[in-house]
């Protein structure tokens, strides 16, 4: 199970960082966020793996490691205020400069200068 | 203690409040602001008995004792005697500045700075913390620098001031370096202990690194050889500024240090040596360049350099007496030196020049001025009568009296008597070019007396030089004996300050200086044509070349690595992961650890293989939008069950409503954005992402097997432990968010605060754009919102805020809690915005997000604050339990009020962000059908 749980970080991570090298904003955006959760697998896995029990005080036998979940819990939320708050910066980008690549504008920067 | 406080902060006091006063007539506010450094003065004088008798005053504020920094003040005779050269010497100069300013300078920016420099300065000394002086000390060099650049408008002025600034600031780092080694070394920062570890630290092999550290510190705030060069550029600050700092104050603090730890760092070899060496060379580049000065503040600096270098050398001599003439010619010098760039002041405030070869012959137009002046240059030179005569001769003694260069010590007094001279003739120049010499030549004004009270400075000072040249022991006997004990860290040695000691060597010496000095001036012509044979560039733009030079090569260090480009960066930081995290990879001689793994099932198999193909999916469609979008979404679910399979049903909750709540925001950002990406990177460019995205996955996922597969020890114990007795809770992962790291968790729902408020500042006022079709060119739906959805919306709504409220309430005990509560509430409220749109919304809805998000923030800051009134540690968590009637017992927890305010935050911001990116959205919407 553990080598499973390993390939799946894998391959988030993998994928996430290939969508965050791309030129376009909003590949850029599903790339972290599906390097989020990557890292949030990652933190999760980090107190082992526990199957069908919980951090529940009296309802199992053994419990789940709760710090990783209290990490994992908070990075959640705040994982979406960044990608929210990138996703608006997107936004107001392609309304300030007509166009969505990463660095503003897509050519070089003496081409773009000397387009003016 | 607390008068020792007061002492230090009444300056800061009068730097602040001076500038609340900008109507003030001129000489009220000099009184105003001379107050403050005349009460301290008043509060410090008492004290002087108790330091007399040997005593040393303390005054401390614990601040955080665990790593030894406190708040400490101390008095000793030393910083007694610092202390009252920096409140006397500076009231005189806010006298002296109030005739020196003219009409056009702001009088109050100058005090304000000035009252700063000197709460730095009085900081610098009386700290009995190593850390906190050296927080003062740079406090100095950051006041100065508005001190030096007063005259902003001046170039010169700018570039004298960033040079001291780099200068000092710069050996500042190196005495924190070297502060920091020796808190290392002694285990305090604390003055009192430190300096009882002389044996410790002098054995230490890291003895000389402190020393060296704490030398470059010292070194370069006194201007000592090769870091001289700074001080004759910022003469471009106000003259008051120089007689104030570069002559009794800042450019002793170095001495001071030196003085100060005497007792913990000297006596070795090699500080004999490095002291020494850079006094003696000090003395004499200070005192040969001084000659050559045109500028009357420019041989007064080289003059304060030479004069810096000598006290150096004689703190780096191997006698206890060296160390007492030390401490008594930086009293001297700040006396005559500070009446001496009053004089350079006056005669340039009413000449308009301080070129000697303009000025000359003002003996006939200010002779008052002009008989003060040369008794103070009477007493640099070391004239008899003249307190810098006493000092010069005890100089004179201790250089005979010497070991340190071995068989060589007795260049020592010979190199002494050779900048003796030289401090002779440029005395000489100084009395002899200025007021004889002829004429005055092409001067803007007729020279004439200054004010009456701009004098009166001057005239305290040279009262001083003379009453101390006759009756040194009455004046300054006791003062001059405590701060020795203070510096030797014993009792002082037998000495006697008597004008006359008979026949010997130091007086033959210094009849010497004088005949030759008097010599070399009348002959100075051909030493003058020799000098301007080196053809130099000034030090400054030396400096400043380097300077630029420096920060071109930053520049292209930065261009190289970073072209502006953001895949590029991106890159090259994975590129850095890759390696960081990789390399240790390398070292590991397997990835399979001890721990029993679990078996594994056909459901995680499958689950697993629906994400990776969903996640691969995601990046093939990326040209699609819409259905990246949708393929990510998957990935986000099976994320959410894996949560559910390994034990974590307060993750799978939060991650499937967050879920929900990021795909409706990356649906209403596509309505934004092109929906089709159109350029395709290149192939070179994808192959090595390819790479470096396989790398990074790679040893990514390498690392979580080994850490999976790793038996630990945790820290969970503790919480599972306690979470119930302690946090009065059973859901330990709640516990821990809103008791055992309640801090944490305040910090971050600010966060979540603050990107929901700066994305609403960046949606506000965002350009007028649209696209008024999808990517392939089909207009948008013109229906009005489906009825049936509307409809269940409305059903639902009261159902999802039961639930949420239920979620919340459970959460202490069982999985939910404030987050998750929250996010279903925005969910429900999202879909009434989805079904109804936001003008249905908004007229039924009175709800002000960011004042939510407020209330939120308040909410959980109060309840942590409250816990104040019971005398315990912010956040301090409280529950109990009530007995009801017909509810039964109830436990009501102070956890619970802090997890309203996460509720309430996390409600507020979602919306805030959702609600007004949907608002942008209408206000460009297509019209509806039935409306048109």
């Amino acid at each position: 199970m553990e080598l499973v749980m390993a390939i799946v970080i894998g391959v988030l991570t993998s994928c996430g960082v290939l969508l965050v090298l791309r030129a376009h904003t909003f590949a850029v955006v599903l790339g972290l966020t599906m390097l989020s959760y990557a890292v949030n697998l990652f933190i999760f896995a980090s107190g082992g793996l526990t199957a069908g029990k919980g951090a529940v005080l009296g309802v199992t036998d053994i419990y789940a490691d709760p710090l990783p979940q209290a990490l994992v819990l908070t990075a959640i939320v705040i994982g979406f205020a960044m990608t929210a708050f990138l996703v608006i910066l997107a936004i107001r980008a392609r309304a300030e400069l007509g166009n969505d690549h990463v660095d503003g504008h897509s050519g070089s920067r003496q081409q773009q200068e000397s387009r003016f | 203690m607390s008068t020792l406080l007061w002492i230090v902060i009444l300056p800061l006091l009068a730097s602040v409040l001076v500038t609340t006063v900008r109507q003030w007539q001129r000489s009220y506010l000099a009184l105003a602001v001379a107050a403050f450094p005349a009460l301290a003065l008043l509060l410090l004088l008492p004290m002087g008995s108790a330091i007399y008798s040997g005593e040393v005053l303390r005054y401390q504020l614990q601040w955080l004792p665990m790593i030894g920094l406190n708040f400490s003040l101390q008095l000793d005779g030393l910083s007694f005697l610092f202390s009252l050269l920096i409140l006397c010497i500076g009231l005189l100069v806010i006298l002296y500045a109030r005739y020196y300013l003219s009409a056009q300078d702001s009088m109050v920016r100058f005090y304000a700075f000035l009252m700063l420099f000197m709460f730095a300065m009085l900081g610098v000394v009386l700290s009995g913390n190593l850390l906190q002086m050296w927080f003062f000390w740079e406090l100095t060099s950051i006041s100065s620098f508005l001190l030096i650049s007063f005259w902003s408008q001046q170039g010169d002025a700018r570039k004298g001031a960033r040079m001291a600034l780099t200068v000092t600031a710069a050996g500042g780092l190196a005495l924190l370096a070297g502060i920091v080694l020796l808190g290392q070394i002694t285990g305090s920062y604390e003055l009192a202990v430190v300096l009882t570890q002389t044996e410790q630290l002098q054995q230490h092999a890291a003895y000389p690194v402190v020393l060296a550290l704490v030398l470059l510190g010292a070194f370069t705030k006194s201007a000592q050889f090769p870091f001289h060069f700074w001080l004759p550029n910022a003469m471009a600050a106000p003259t008051p500024v120089s007689a104030y700092l570069h002559s009794a104050t800042m450019v002793k603090a170095g001495i001071f240090l030196l003085a100060r730890l005497y007792p913990l760092l000297s006596g070795t070899e090699l500080w004999f040596l490095a002291v020494t060496l850079a006094g003696l060379t000090t003395l004499l580049v200070g005192a040969y360049f001084a000659l050559f000065q045109h500028d009357l503040k420019g041989l007064l600096a080289y003059s304060t350099i030479s004069h810096l270098g000598l006290i150096t050398l004689l703190l780096g001599l191997d006698t206890d007496l060296a160390a007492v003439a030390a401490i008594f010619h930086v009293i001297n010098h700040a006396i005559f030196k500070a009446s001496l760039f009053m004089a350079a002041g006056i005669i340039d405030h009413e000449t308009g020049s301080r070129d000697m070869r303009k000025i000359n012959g003002l003996w006939k137009y200010m002779p008052v001025t002009a008989t003060l002046a040369m008794v103070a240059s009477a007493s640099m030179a070391g004239v008899p009568l003249l307190n810098g005569f006493l000092s010069k001769e005890m100089f004179f003694t201790q250089t005979l009296h010497q070991g340190v260069l071995g068989s060589l010590s007795w260049l020592i007094p010979l190199l002494a008597t050779v900048a003796a001279i030289f401090a002779v003739a440029y005395s000489a120049r100084f009395i002899h070019d200025v007021f004889f010499n002829g004429e005055p030549i092409g001067l803007t004004k007729t020279p004439h007396e200054p004010p009456r009270y701009m004098r009166v400075p001057m005239e305290i000072l040279v009262a001083l030089c003379v009453l101390v040249g006759v009756f040194p022991q009455w004046f300054i006997g006791d003062l001059l004996s405590q701060a020795a004990v203070a510096v030797l860290g014993g009792a002082a040695p037998e000495y006697s300050l008597a004008l006359w000691h008979g026949l010997n060597i130091p007086l033959l010496m210094s009849v010497l200086a004088l005949a030759g000095g008097i010599v070399l001036y009348i002959n100075r012509k051909h030493l003058f044509v020799f000098q301007a044979g080196f053809a130099e560039q000034p030090a400054i733009y030396r400096f400043e070349n380097v300077l630029q030079r420096f920060v071109q090569r930053c520049r292209s260090l930065t261009a190289a690595i970073d072209n502006g480009r953001y895949q590029r960066f991106a890159g090259l930081m994975l590129v850095l992961v890759l390696w960081l995290c990789g390399a240790p990879l390398l070292e590991l001689a397997s990835l399979q650890g001890n721990r029993p793994t679990l078996p594994l099932d056909m459901l995680v198999l499958a689950g697993a293989a629906i994400l990776c193909i969903a996640a691969i999916a995601t990046v093939l469609t990326i040209r699609q939008r819409l259905l990246s979008l949708v393929m990510i979404s998957v990935v986000g679910l099976m994320v959410s069950l894996a949560f559910v399979r390994f034990s974590a049903p307060d993750l799978a909750l939060t991650q499937l409503s967050v879920e929900v709540v990021t795909v409706v925001l990356l649906m209403l950002a596509l309505y934004f954005l092109p929906h089709k990406s159109v350029k395709q990177s290149s192939p070179g460019h994808l192959v090595r992402d390819l790479a470096l995205a396989t790398g990074v996955g790679v040893v990514i996922g390498s690392l979580a097997f080994a850490m999976l597969t790793q038996q630990t020890d945790t820290i969970s114990g503790y919480f599972l432990q306690n979470a119930k007795t302690g946090g009065g809770g059973t859901n330990v992962v709640n516990v821990i968010l809103v008791d055992f790291r309640g801090f944490d968790t305040l910090g971050e729902i600010t966060v979540l605060g603050i990107a929901a408020l700066g994305i609403f500042k960046m949606l506000t006022g965002i350009p007028r754009f649209m696209s008024g079709a999808d990517g392939e060119g089909r207009r948008w739906a013109l229906d009005s919102h489906p009825l049936l959805l509307a409809v269940v919306s409305q059903a639902l709504l009261p159902l999802a805020l039961l639930v949420s409220v239920y979620i919340f309430f459970r959460g202490h005990n069982m999985p939910g809690g404030g987050f998750v509560a929250g996010l279903i509430t925005a969910v429900a409220m999202i879909l009434q915005y989805v079904a109804q749109g936001v003008d249905w919304v908004k007229p039924r809805l009175k709800v002000e997000y960011s004042t939510l998000i407020s209330l939120g923030i308040l909410c959980a800051t109060i309840t942590g604050l409250a816990s104040w009134l019971f005398d315990r540690p912010f956040l301090t968590s409280w529950f109990d339990y009530f007995d009801l009637p017909l509810v039964g017992t109830v436990e009501l927890a102070s956890a619970m009020a802090f997890d309203l305010g996460v509720y309430l935050t996390v409600v507020g911001s979602t919306l805030l962000i959702l609600a007004n990116l949907g608002k942008v959205t209408t206000r460009y919407r297509p019209v509806h059908k039935e409306q048109s």
